[in-house]
């Protein structure tokens, strides 16, 4: 028995109903709204809190809205949506859980850290390709001041962040997967090994990501045996400037030059001047810039094939105080403008 | 590190010397005299509450160091609540987080923080959560320093 989509060890064909992006939609905050990708939103925030009762409960609204625009742009209604694949950083992912509740739509909840938007899109392509959904909704969200309170400290205490620290995006952003319509094409998936260097400084996610980047990169060249001058774009999550350096450099030692084409997405929401330190973080850093910016370049014909991976640090507060080190991972997803 | 690579796995120290050779370091010496100016003037503000108190209200040194605190929490408190010690904090660092401010900005901002999750799980559970290390090693301390001022000091 062979499966016929596998190639190599971690990467999927998508050679039977290639899924197609049909509809996105990105929403973000007040500090997002006034970085250099502004113009790329659909919605932005006024404040943190969005009339709502806490940052919770605005994060679970930006969901919400996300994934009715998408069906909006789409001219769908829930009852045609298949599958809802969400994620977020929070404890139990509530966002997208309580989201699901109020769509009504299947759902499966999954916990990639930032990871989440290339992960939920891989697992969604895989329906959609196998023949299993017409329609997949996949959307993941972060909002800075959950994810501080969660991972760090409440917000009105008076701390320094070191300049390798990131800063968590507020936003949500998503995509509608289809076996029929127009839009940009799902090509590949390839799956991300969990990478593990020993990095232990919960202020620089970037250096404990960036090996399992740079790993899921070199594995979907070798599956596919594409390189870096076959993509118009190589596209990171959230390693912000020192993991890029780093990814560039990791992947330079196995015969892949990628700096030329090679953005992340961290770096790319924020202004040198916005004080985020080392760039942008969160599951909605990849989920905005993909949704907003990066399928409004597609359409608009300025990139023809990208690769995109979502980069997740797998740990968590009780891990990093029991002393181990944090994992990285990172999901690659390869999407091709075709006709 | 040119020993590096994903493909033939190397030491995670040689990773670990390759991170810290391309990440910049937090800039200690500009760090410090912030840290200086932020500490000593917080401390300056609270010798002139102490001044006061003793000299123009006559109180003994005892009820002008009581004042002294009260005073300062109270002003950290306040600047807490209206957003602006974390901006004291982030450009002082350790000079805002060590004087007794810092204390009181340690338990304000999580009772700010968990009032969402009602007031015995969220404030009265999270209040301590940033201070509380913090009183457990310093009454213990106190305990230790005062028995063996008690045993062999006196």
């Amino acid at each position: 028995m062979k499966a016929k989509s596998r190639l190599g060890g971690q990467t999927i064909a998508m050679n039977q109903n290639p899924p197609k992006i049909t509809s996105r939609a990105s929403i973000v905050g007040k500090k997002e709204g006034e970085g250099p990708l502004a113009g790329y939103f659909d919605k932005i925030l006024e404040d943190d809190l969005w009339g709502e009762k806490s940052w919770e409960k605005a994060e679970r609204r930006m969901y919400i809205e996300t994934a009715e625009l998408i069906l909006k742009k789409a001219q769908k209604e829930p009852h045609d949506i298949n599958y809802l694949f969400g994620g977020d950083l929070l404890d139990q992912i509530i966002t997208p859980t309580f989201a699901a509740k109020s769509l009504g739509i299947p759902y499966y909840g999954l916990y990639g850290a930032c990871s989440s938007m290339t992960q939920t899109m891989s697992l969604g392509a895989v329906m959609v390709d196998g023949g299993y959904a017409d329609h997949v909704l996949c959307v993941t969200s972060s909002h800075f001041c959950t994810a501080e309170r969660q991972f760090r400290f409440p917000l009105e205490m008076g701390v320094q962040r070191p300049p390798t620290a990131q800063w968590t995006i507020t936003g949500s952003g998503g995509v509608l997967l289809s076996s029929e319509g127009v839009g940009p094409v799902i090509t590949h998936v390839t799956t991300g090994r969990v990478i593990d260097f020993g990095v232990k400084d919960a202020n620089h996610m970037g250096a404990a990501m960036a090996p399992a980047a740079a790993d899921t990169f070199r594995a979907h060249f070798e599956d596919t045996g594409r390189g870096p001058v076959d993509y118009d774009l190589i596209v990171s999550g959230d390693l912000g400037k020192y993991g890029r350096q780093i990814t560039i450099d990791l992947l330079k030692k196995d015969g892949y030059d990628i700096e030329s084409r090679f953005i992340d997405c961290g770096c790319e929401i924020f202004s040198e001047d916005q004080d985020v330190h080392a760039g942008a973080s969160g599951c909605a850093s990849s989920a905005t810039v993909l949704a907003g910016y990066l399928l409004k370049k597609m359409e608009d014909g300025e990139f023809n094939r990208i690769l995109i991976a979502s980069t997740g640090a797998m740990h968590s507060t009780i891990s990093v105080q029991q002393g181990d080190s944090i994992p990285g991972i990172a999901h690659a997803v390869s999407i091709e403008k075709r006709g | 590190m040119d020993s590096i690579s994903v493909k033939d796995k190397k030491t995670n120290k040689d990773y670990g010397d390759y991170v810290n050779s391309i990440s910049p370091p937090s800039n200690i010496v500009i760090n410090c005299i912030k840290a200086f100016l932020t500490g000593g003037l917080i401390c300056t503000i609270g010798q002139v509450i102490s001044n006061i108190s003793k000299n123009i209200y006559n109180m003994n040194k005892e009820d002008a160091a009581t004042i002294t605190s009260i005073t300062l929490i109270f002003i950290a408190a306040v600047l807490t609540g209206l957003g602006l010690y974390k901006k004291i904090g982030k450009w002082g660092g350790a000079g805002a987080f060590v004087p007794i401010t810092g204390f009181s900005n340690s338990i304000v901002s999580p009772a700010m923080e968990f009032k969402k999750e009602g007031y015995v799980l969220g404030v009265g559970a999270k209040l301590f959560s940033i201070a509380g290390p913090v009183l457990v090693y310093g009454i213990s301390t106190s305990v230790v320093i005062g028995l063996i001022d008690y045993f062999f000091v006196r």
